[in-house]
């Protein structure tokens, strides 16, 4: 089908609030009477709580109140579990332990909540924070993946026997078979570290308990607005009706603003209700660093059966994931690396061993990416060594090992993030890897350019990869589309909206359909008031599942106009056509209704309708996929090291994606771009360190280094078209691909620029200091 | 209350005078004082750069500042650059390039870069990547930012 708005450069219609400063954040909030949280952290990962004393910070003039665990009485209680462990799967180990709203008697990280301080002002409130006086008595903490496994280690969690949180085994084919008639076998160990999703909005959080209404409203900077509502007015026992939960302008999200519920979620709705006066609180960047949830750490053991001629026979693989001191996201992300670990290749025998630990560090949940970017390493980089064994081009071993286009949907026989088959629906690998290495200018640079340069001195190298990204999961999302009287459009959908674009992108689908300018169209994402079922943004699924919904209910609409238009008009509704907010016949212009004609003729005041009449031009739909919609790409880069400074620059850097159908080709390459700048971060910028004691030693935007405009190279992005056969729009998703095979091309360049050490680079992310140490070890190897 | 410092100032061109608490920060009078919430506060150490007004013109970060520190100066937010209906020209060119996207950083590369374009009317890529990059977003990888600056010194130059 031909777009005609689908597809096109459109400017966004949210961007004038923005650059205004008009757009409302949930710091912006300030309500008559509002009172003000800030919270005592732990400073310790590990440590009994031996005695808190809040008399003297109760003195202080403005403090309203001081609350610790006991405080809470019976409404303390630990969030729920959000994702559960897969029930398809047999032989599943899962501890389920949550967070708490405030610590008991034993803090399992750094920046846990102990105390809570309402104030009439926040400086007020933090400086009755430094008055609580608190005894506490240091365990040793538990951070190390595999030490954390050893008998004698600490528990984080006492009543378990050991730091084991998970465990399951994901396997296809015969992977002992395969191993059997392998020509080659390459093992090697990755450890890939844990970094920080860093949006420029820290969380937040203003509650708002009307005792005469019996209504509390919340706004929250949060993904998904319609759960915390449902948890919210659970944990208070309250109807669902009870409780707003709006997620306005949210500044950025990248995972951690999905999980729910944090401790700070679970106290303030108390609080307000036991104040019955608004209360805010705004998570600082410290705050940041300590409590919101983190990702990526992940140790592997992999092995990987070959042919002489390079096919891959089978994978082994077993993972240790990093849950930190609680599980309640399940298994999403190693699921996901799991999902990945073959990344865009024909793989018949897989075995994946996984264990997921506790530690005393932050929480672990997705972050942009969510376990993909680790699977995509590990296969990647196994091909990358196992072409230097066999003596073969990395690009031809890629090619050898492709799922061929015939082969699509291409079942794995394993199980992904939503519990449902891992099934690739669609894909065309070769020609969008033919083209990334045709615009990188592989062959030149390989022959020409690279032989120059390092006859000049120059160390520059060049990395190309491939990737798959499940996007687009279930279980579902809703919209509601609806025509005003005005002739406008009122739209809804219950996933919240951090910079996706969702207002307009989602508007092009409306106005597509019901031939209306996007500007007409009022798209709210976010307010639990105007859409009751939802789940969130996240898995790069915004544009697949809740465009698809946004596009059923505005077909539905559409039907309906063409039923009422064809009655007022007294023409088919075959020759009736949708144009400028106009319903005409076809060829005779003269012959038409303005949309909000329309429906104000669709919702009587007076006289007789016909039975099972619905008035309104109004539709709610819903989208649920069966499985998930795989989107591919391939990213290239040409960078050169500084052989002095070890500082890297990137002088070239192309990606090729393919997302099938484009709403809006202007966001897609926007969404590139900010995913390459987090995955380049992951390379060699952005490492949380954690001392032995569990402590986060780099908890400031000054010691934690995310990409600024210098460090970044200028992106190129070339799309390619496979549409998704299951959806009516076509989309995959696109919001995490941009980061998932940075740290594999990166890599596979940076060994390219440094042939003679020989490097196999099996960590990320590294950083000059890092890569000196490297090189170090390979001199004194020599 | 006590110790309260008397405040004069001139915000966006509007006189203001206020008592303000001594270690009030700058950016919380600016947004919760006055209600001009477009400055945003993304760190609270100086390093996004997310709070920048201009202060006599320059840029600063209003969160390393506090309020009496403006007494008697003149201070300029996103507020003071253009209207809904009558954007800037450097707000336009945000717009047309798809240089937001959470939006949360934005104003502060506006302040930014307004006073550095006029300093600038012909940036190169590498001037314009220089200039912004005391500025996190960690939205856009900066391209975006980088073609909407081009466009805005194009437009600026047009008049």
């Amino acid at each position: 089908m031909k777009h005609k708005i689908i597809g096109k450069r459109v400017k966004r219609v949210e961007d004038p609030r923005l650059l205004t400063g008009g757009a409302l954040f949930v710091d912006d909030v300030n309500l008559p009477n509002m009172l003000h949280a800030a919270f005592l952290r732990s400073d310790y990962a590990h440590a009994r709580i031996k005695n808190i004393d809040t008399s003297q910070a109760k003195t202080i003039p403005g403090v309203v109140g001081v609350y610790t665990a006991e405080d809470m009485g019976d409404a303390w209680e630990p969030g729920p579990p959000l994702v559960s462990p897969p029930p398809t799967l047999e032989n599943v180990i899962f501890n389920s332990r949550r967070q708490v709203p405030l610590v008991k008697d034993k803090v399992k990280h750094a920046g846990e909540i102990i105390a809570v301080v309402v104030a009439e002002n926040r400086y007020i409130a933090e400086d009755a924070v430094e008055e609580i006086s608190l005894e506490y008595e240091p365990l040793p903490a538990v951070v190390d993946l595999e030490k954390c496994l050893e008998p004698d280690s600490p528990l984080v969690h006492e009543d378990l026997d050991s730091n084991l949180a998970a465990h399951l085994i994901q396997q296809k084919g015969d992977y002992q078979k395969a191993l059997a008639t392998a020509d080659l076998v390459i093992k090697k160990r990755f450890h890939l570290d844990r970094g920080a999703a860093a949006a420029m909005e820290n969380r937040g959080l203003v509650v708002d308990w009307n005792e005469k209404d019996q209504h509390l409203m919340v706004w929250d900077a949060t993904q998904s607005p319609i759960p915390i509502r449902n948890g919210m007015a659970s944990r208070l026992g309250l109807r669902t009706h009870q409780v707003r939960v709006v997620a306005p302008f949210v500044g950025g999200g990248f995972g951690p603003k999905i999980m729910m519920f944090y401790a700070e979620e679970m106290v303030l709705p108390w609080l307000t209700r036991q104040l019955k006066r608004p209360v805010k609180w705004i998570e600082d960047r410290r705050e940041n660093f300590y409590a919101t949830t983190q990702e990526r750490e992940q140790i592997h053991e992999v092995e990987m059966a070959l042919s002489r001629e390079g096919r891959i026979l089978g994978i082994k693989q077993k993972i240790i994931h990093d849950t930190g001191a609680y599980d309640p996201y399940g298994l999403t992300t190693p699921l996901n690396t799991q999902s990945h670990s073959m990344g865009a290749y024909d793989v018949e025998n897989y075995y994946s061993e996984l264990t997921v630990v506790f530690t005393n560090k932050t929480i672990v949940t997705p972050v942009r990416g969510a376990g993909r970017p680790q699977g995509i390493f590990i296969v990647e980089r196994m091909l990358d060594f196992a072409a230097r064994e066999l003596d073969l081009d990395p690009r031809e071993i890629r090619r050898l090992n492709f799922i061929p286009p015939e082969a699509f949907p291409y079942n794995h026989e394993i199980i992904d993030q939503a519990f449902t088959d891992l099934v690739f629906d669609s894909g065309n690998y070769l020609p969008a890897y033919n083209k990334a290495l045709e615009k990188i200018g592989y062959d030149k640079f390989i022959q020409e350019e690279q032989p120059r340069l390092r006859a000049e001195g120059k160390h520059v190298g060049i990395g190309v990869v491939p990737f798959i990204e499940t996007t687009g999961v279930g279980p579902y999302e809703g919209a509601r589309v609806a025509i005003e009287p005005s002739g406008k459009i009122s739209a809804a959908t219950g996933v919240g909206t951090q910079g996706q674009s969702h207002m307009t992108s989602f508007a092009q689908i409306i106005a597509e359909v019901l031939g209306v300018e996007v500007e007409d169209v009022s798209m709210v994402t976010g307010d639990t008031a105007e859409i009751h079922w939802g789940t969130g943004t996240f898995a790069s699924r915004g544009a697949v599942v809740a465009g698809n919904a946004v596009n059923a209910a505005a077909l539905d609409v559409r039907q309906k106009v063409l039923a009422l238009a064809s009655k007022v008009l007294k023409t088919p509704e075959d020759e009736l056509e949708l144009e400028g907010g106009q319903v005409r016949a076809a060829d005779i212009p003269e012959q038409s209704i303005s949309l909000g004609e329309l429906a104000i003729l669709a919702n009587p005041f007076r006289g007789a309708v016909e039975p099972g009449t619905e008035p309104g031009l109004e539709s709610t739909k819903y989208f649920g996929p069966a499985y998930g919609a795989t989107a591919f790409g391939v990213h290239g880069m040409i960078l050169e090291v500084d052989p002095e400074t070890m500082m890297i620059k990137i002088h070239k850097y192309v990606t090729v994606e393919d997302c099938g159908t484009m709403l809006n080709p202007l966001v897609v390459e926007g969404q590139i771009h900010g995913g390459v700048s987090m995955g380049l971060g992951n390379c060699y910028y952005e490492k949380l360190h954690f001392d032995e004691s569990g402590q986060l030693l780099n908890a400031s935007l000054a010691d934690y280094l995310i990409p600024s405009a210098s460090e970044m190279p200028h992106i190129e992005v070339i799309h390619e078209n496979t549409p998704a056969p299951n959806n009516a729009l076509g989309t995959k998703g696109v919001g995490e691909a941009g980061a998932i095979p940075v740290p594999a091309a990166f890599m596979q360049a940076l060994e390219n620029a440094l042939p003679e050490y020989n490097l196999e680079i099996t960590e990320t992310p590294l950083s000059p200091n890092r890569l000196y140490e490297l090189l170090q070890k390979k001199e004194r190897n020599k | 209350m006590e110790n309260q410092f008397d405040l004069s100032l001139t915000v966006n061109g509007v006189s203001y005078q206020r008592e303000v608490d001594p270690r009030r920060l700058l950016s919380d009078f600016l947004r919760h004082d006055l209600g001009l919430t477009g400055t945003h506060v993304g760190c609270e150490h100086g390093v996004c750069g997310a709070c920048t007004v201009l202060l006599d013109g320059a840029p600063v970060r209003s969160c390393l500042i506090f309020a009496p520190q403006a007494h008697e100066h003149e201070i300029t937010t996103v507020e003071g650059l253009g209207t809904i209906d009558d954007m800037h020209p450097l707000q336009e060119a945000f717009r047309e390039a798809h240089a937001l996207q959470c939006g949360f950083c934005t104003p502060g590369f506006l302040t930014t870069l307004l006073p550095w374009l006029e300093e600038h009317p012909q940036p190169s890529e590498e001037e314009i990547r220089e200039a912004i990059s005391g500025n996190l977003c960690r939205c856009t990888g900066y391209q975006h930012i980088i073609d909407a600056v081009k466009l805005a010194a194009e437009k600026m130059a047009a008049g």
